[in-house]
């Protein structure tokens, strides 16, 4: 308790307060324009935001990360264009609001059912947050390997995009990981001999290729010099039957988003999904919804802030990234020499309760930027993008140099920014592999160290209790692809009995 | 996930109809799909890793489960690529989340031949002369922009950069002036 109080003093440290409001203005800019998606503006951002204090500079990054998820809404109700890839649903309802003049509704539900859904996933976060972690310090190595591994393979199957091509990415990133001197027996490992790869890929480096440079890359070929007009916007706050109307939306919302953000791979995408799903599927007039339905927007904001706020239990509690947003502030932790984990609660409680803390400022603030002043973002839509481009090259280029003074990782960056210009043209996704990446040494590390335990008898992972309920999820997860080619076929043969295992699809995508 | 099509209306279809749409609704601003060309050429590079890295990390040594070698984790993760590649083979020649490339992809070639100059220029001349080559070429060239703006904004963007690195945090880029 006088931790978590602890942490509201370190919030309010003024420094601090200027890098949350950094952070969530960054967010919300990055978020209202299309291109950048927040993992790729916290990778490009790493190399500046670590020279500062480390409870700084993981304030700011969160920031980013929810502060996103409030501007992605701006555009997908204006323009139909969603700016963030978890505000997509809301175009539905968004738009059609818009169309009747009745934009400002829609922003302000947004914006209130943001801040209502984030806001009570942070104080489930800060309840729930400490018993995990209590829970998770008896883990050992089995216990992690068996984590990491649900993770990742979580993480490819549940995200967009094909799961064989997601699987394949992510095992391509554990690989990528391997590269340089074995922790073990130091010998060197895919270094051809290259002094510079000794040491091994810097994360950092990669992760800003592929998500920094190949986004930029990919976004030169698309959309370019789209001429942008938002409609006007008036009486942004809703009247008190909108709100009335919306106010369930905005509790299952939040309940749906909490949930299916801790989930590895679930996060703020699925959860707007399921949760303008469960609406429509509740609610008496369906058939208002894509005609401008206040809960259609009211569920999906409401659920993808609470999800991107849950998203951060896994990687606080466990040091397991949950999506590719959170394996950036993982790296970042990492180079900053926090190791993420059960045990950080205890070492650094300033850390934890000033970032979990410094949510409830930064979602006060964002209700600030996307109400009153929701203005200025609208404005903020004229910029054109070809004036952006060379800017966030140059921060990219700059910054990658400036990590360790070398032209070397610059190149190592563009190499893995062509890399993931392809992967995205090919239909491979890079946040598959950035994460891989970044979970791989852990992964090694704890597969060796538990094969030292068991003096090298693999069962040893199925027998322990916590591991081996670990891997059986894992198993469920790989073998659900032909359980349910299985079930469909017998579907097929009897029609009638359908609906029963379609909820088990969802959650198991 | 489109590959859903029953015809009940439970929770889970539903979902499926509402990303197929959301995927459509997407797709508008999207080149079209590459193909099965596409396809094969991916998983073949996939294969191409595989195999590569298993080769290689057979050679490092892979040692006992006891007392693993260098190569036996990536020896591993290396056959789980082979056979995850195998299956893209078989079952991806029809997917169709591709993107051909056109025309507009030769501007993809120039921006990452700038980032290439950019860098090897950087450690010789310094950063602010490449900077505001490399901001006339997106602003100018790859953006279409007015030569005003153009100018105003590399301009004004090299000096900010300066004042930021080598000002605010204090980091040695390597600079003529």
């Amino acid at each position: 308790m006088e931790a978590f109080l602890d942490g509201f003093g370190v919030v309010t440290e003024p420094q601090n307060l200027l890098y949350c409001l950094i952070g969530v203005l960054i967010g919300m800019v990055i978020g209202v324009l299309p291109g950048l998606g927040p993992a790729a503006t916290m990778a490009i951002l790493l190399p500046l935001v670590i020279t500062v204090d480390p409870i700084s500079a993981i304030i700011m990054l969160a920031g980013i990360y929810y502060g996103a998820q409030y501007g992605g809404t701006i555009t997908s109700v204006l323009l139909r264009l969603p700016g963030e890839a978890s505000s997509v649903v809301t175009v539905f309802d968004g738009y059609a609001l818009a169309k009747k003049g009745k934009a400002g509704t829609a922003l302000g539900i947004a914006a209130i059912g943001s801040f209502v859904g984030a806001t009570i996933s942070i104080v489930v976060l800060s309840l729930t947050a400490p018993l995990v972690a209590g829970w998770a310090l008896d883990f050992g190595p089995p216990e992690y390997a068996a984590l990491a591994l649900l993770g990742v393979l979580l993480v490819a199957t549940i995200g967009s995009g094909h799961p064989v091509k997601a699987m394949i990415a992510a095992m391509i990133g554990l690989l990528l990981a391997t590269v340089g001197r074995d922790a073990f027996t130091n010998a060197p490992r895919f270094t051809f001999d290259s002094l510079e790869l000794d040491s091994g890929l810097d994360f950092v480096v990669v992760a800003m290729g592929l998500f920094g440079v190949g986004e930029i890359l990919y976004n030169l070929e698309e959309r370019y010099g789209k001429p942008h007009v938002p409609a006007a916007i008036s009486n942004i706050w809703p009247s008190r039957k909108d709100l009335r109307k919306s106010s369930g939306a905005i509790g299952r919302g939040s309940v749906i988003g909490f949930f299916l953000g801790v989930l590895p791979g679930g996060g703020a995408v699925m959860s707007s999904l399921a949760a303008y799903a469960v609406e429509k599927r509740i609610s008496k007039t369906p058939e208002e919804f894509g005609r401008g339905a206040v809960e259609g927007v009211a569920a999906p904001e409401t659920a993808n802030n609470a999800a991107a706020t849950s998203s951060f239990i896994p990687l606080l509690t466990l040091g397991i990234p949950a999506n590719a947003s959170m394996a950036m502030l993982f790296a970042a932790l990492l180079v900053l020499g926090i190791t993420p984990g059960p045990q950080l609660l205890e070492e650094r409680p300033d850390l934890f309760w000033g970032v979990v803390n410094s949510m409830y400022i930064g979602n006060i603030l964002l209700l600030i930027l996307s109400i009153p002043l929701v203005g200025i973002f609208v404005r903020i839509l004229r910029v054109r993008p070809a004036i952006l481009a060379p800017i966030t090259v140059l921060i990219t280029v700059l910054g990658a140099y400036t990590i360790n003074n070398s032209v070397f990782d610059v190149f190592v960056m563009i190499a893995f920014g062509i890399v993931g210009y392809l992967m995205k043209k090919t239909g491979f996704e890079p946040g598959p592999m950035v994460l891989a990446f970044v979970l791989g040494a852990i992964l090694e590390d704890s597969v060796r160290r538990s094969l030292l335990i068991f003096d090298g008898d693999p069962t040893g992972f199925a027998t322990r209790p916590i591991s081996g309920t670990i891997l059986a999820i894992f198993l469920l997860v790989v073998l659900s692809p032909a359980i349910k080619v299985l079930l469909d076929r017998r579907r097929a043969k009897s029609p009638e009995t359908a609906p029963v295992e379609q909820e088990s699809d969802v959650s198991s995508k | 996930m489109s590959e859903d099509s029953g015809r009940s209306t439970g929770q889970g279809e539903f979902l499926a109809d509402l990303e197929a749409e959301v995927a459509h609704d997407l797709e508008e601003h999207r080149p079209p799909a590459g193909g099965p060309a596409y396809q094969v050429v991916g998983a073949l590079v996939a294969l191409a890793v595989g195999v590569v890295g298993a080769v290689l990390a057979y050679g490092y040594g892979l040692g006992t489960l006891r007392r693993p070698g260098a190569g036996l984790w990536p020896f591993v993760i290396s056959v789980v690529i082979v056979v995850l590649a195998v299956i893209l083979l078989v079952v991806g020649r029809k997917l169709e989340d591709s993107e051909r490339f056109t025309r507009v992809s030769l501007l993809v070639l120039i921006g990452g031949a700038s980032f290439v100059a950019f860098a090897a220029l950087l450690p010789t001349i310094g950063f602010e002369i490449p900077s505001l080559l490399l901001c006339l070429l997106w602003l100018k060239f790859l953006g279409g922009e007015s030569w005003r703006s153009t100018v105003l904004v590399s301009v004004g963007a090299v000096a900010a950069f300066y004042l930021l690195f080598l000002y605010g945090l204090r980091i040695p880029l390597p600079h003529l002036f």
